[in-house]
C-alpha cells in the first residue's frame, strides 16, 4: 500500500503508538496516509480504537514477524 | 464540542505517577479536553525533578517481586532507592514512557494542569519548584471544568 509518511513505533508501549500516531498525523494533510510500525499487541486494538474515536480511517492492519503495521488516512 | 475528561492526581508514588499522565496524553490524543487537578500528595508529580517520585515495596504487598521479600527486609535503608531503580529499569526495558515523557507529552498537547491551592500551602511546597505550566486553583475550580465532563476519574 502507498504511504505518504512512516512512524517507527517498535519497541515502544502503550500509549506512546497511539500519542505519536495523533502527533505524526498533525503535519500530515487531508487524504495523506500514515503507516504505522508497532511491537506492542495492545496496539492492535488500541488503533482501531483511535481511528473511531478521530475519525481517520483505518485502511489495513497487516501482523506479520511479531510487528503490527497500520495504515491510517488523514481526514 | 470536543468531549472532556477531568483526573484528580491524588498520589505521588511512581506507580501511581503513571495512571494520570497516559489516561490525560491519550485523551488528548483522542481529541479530549483533559485537565489534571494535582492534590495532597499528587502535587509531587507537577516538581521539575522527578527523581524523588519512588516506589515501595513497602506496604505494597500486590507489587510483583523478582523474590519473595519479607517485610522486615523491605524496610531496611535503601530498599525504595533500589525498587525505585528496578522498577525504572522495567519500564525502559519495556518501552513505557518515563514519567517526563509523558508529562510533556500532555503538556504538549495542551493538557491542562491545575495544583490544588489549599495543599501547596499545607504542605509548604515551593512554587518555584514545580514546572511552569500550572494554573492553581481549589475544589470550585477544578468543578467548573469536572462539572461538565464526559469521563472524570480520581487516582
Amino acid at each position: 500500500m502507498n504511504f505518504d509518511k512512516e512512524l517507527n513505533a517498535r519497541g515502544l508501549s502503550c500509549p506512546l503508538p497511539i500519542v505519536k500516531t495523533k502527533k505524526s498525523l498533525a503535519d500530515m494533510t487531508t487524504g495523506q496516509v500514515l503507516k504505522v510500525i508497532s511491537t506492542d499487541c495492545g496496539s492492535l486494538k488500541d488503533m482501531a480504537a483511535f481511528s473511531e474515536q478521530t475519525g481517520n480511517p483505518l485502511l489495513s492492519t497487516v501482523e506479520e514477524n511479531g510487528e503490527y503495521v497500520f495504515y491510517v488516512k488523514k481526514k | 464540542m470536543a468531549k472532556k475528561m477531568a483526573i484528580i492526581a491524588t498520589k505521588g508514588t511512581l506507580d501511581m505517577a503513571y495512571p494520570p499522565f497516559i489516561l490525560g496524553s491519550t485523551a488528548a490524543a483522542l481529541g479530549y479536553d483533559v485537565q489534571i487537578f494535582f492534590t495532597f500528595y499528587g502535587l509531587q508529580l507537577l516538581r521539575k525533578d522527578l527523581s524523588s517520585v519512588m516506589i515501595s515495596p513497602l506496604a505494597n504487598p500486590a507489587m510483583p517481586m523478582p523474590v519473595p521479600m519479607p517485610v522486615m527486609v523491605q524496610m531496611l535503608p535503601g530498599m525504595e532507592s533500589m525498587a525505585t531503580m528496578m522498577m525504572k529499569q522495567k519500564l525502559k526495558k519495556h518501552g513505557v514512557a518515563s514519567l517526563e515523557e509523558l508529562r510533556d507529552l500532555c503538556l504538549e498537547a495542551d493538557v491542562k494542569f491545575v495544583a490544588c491551592q489549599m495543599t501547596v500551602d499545607l504542605f509548604e511546597f515551593d512554587k518555584s519548584e514545580f514546572i511552569d505550566n500550572v494554573e492553581y486553583g481549589g475544589a470550585a475550580t477544578f468543578m467548573s471544568f469536572a462539572g461538565d465532563t464526559d469521563i472524570c476519574l480520581f487516582v
